[in-house]
């Protein structure tokens, strides 16, 4: 996962970095884990600059779905903190440069929200909707924006 | 191109509160 240039790439520019390892920093890896909850690794988690939680990534993964998820934490925090037009940019990145990726189903609903809470417009949903009946049929995600079209 | 990661997690929170900028914090046992 983490030696992908892609996934490195995508880190440095977007996030302070920081790892609480078992052995190197253990009492980091306690403390850490503990006001987290992280019982297993690896576990990778997104936080906005507060330390408030917006995503998390347990298990390997392959360097394509993992960036995918990563991908999908760094727009979650951009729509939790109500940046509507740029959280709908960065689903959208996930759709158009990882669609195989297991998160890009979930990043093209996102999307959709996104643009609704940006603009107000119901078309945003009605369209998603209707790529959904093209793409990613068999995935939770096709169900859960079956009613919008 | 390597991840720039810390490794002083506390010192990492303050960081990213001053730069205003997403934590990715990573618990891991893989061989160093």
């Amino acid at each position: 996962m983490w030696p992908d240039e892609r996934v490195a790439r995508f880190v440095n520019e977007h996030f302070v970095a920081a790892r609480a390892h078992v052995k190197q920093n253990p009492t980091d890896f306690q403390q850490f884990g503990e006001r987290y909850q992280a019982q297993w690794t690896p576990t990778i988690l997104e936080l906005d600059a507060e330390g408030v939680e917006h995503h998390r990534i347990e298990g390997f993964l392959p360097p394509d779905d993992f960036l995918a998820q990563l991908m999908l934490g760094w727009a979650r925090i951009a729509f939790h903190q109500q940046q509507f037009a740029e959280a709908e940019q960065r689903y959208r990145a996930i759709v158009e440069q990882l669609p195989e990726s297991e998160a890009a189903a979930e990043a093209l609903y996102w999307a959709g929200a996104a643009k609704y809470k940006a603009t107000g417009d119901p078309t945003a949903l009605k369209q998603t909707g209707e790529k959904f009946k093209q793409r990613y049929r068999d995935t939770a995600w096709a169900k859960k924006a079956s009613v919008w079209s | 191109m390597k991840i720039d990661f810390r490794y002083d997690v506390a010192q990492a929170f303050k960081d990213a509160k001053q730069q205003r900028k997403p934590l990715l914090l990573d618990f891991s046992a893989a061989p160093m």
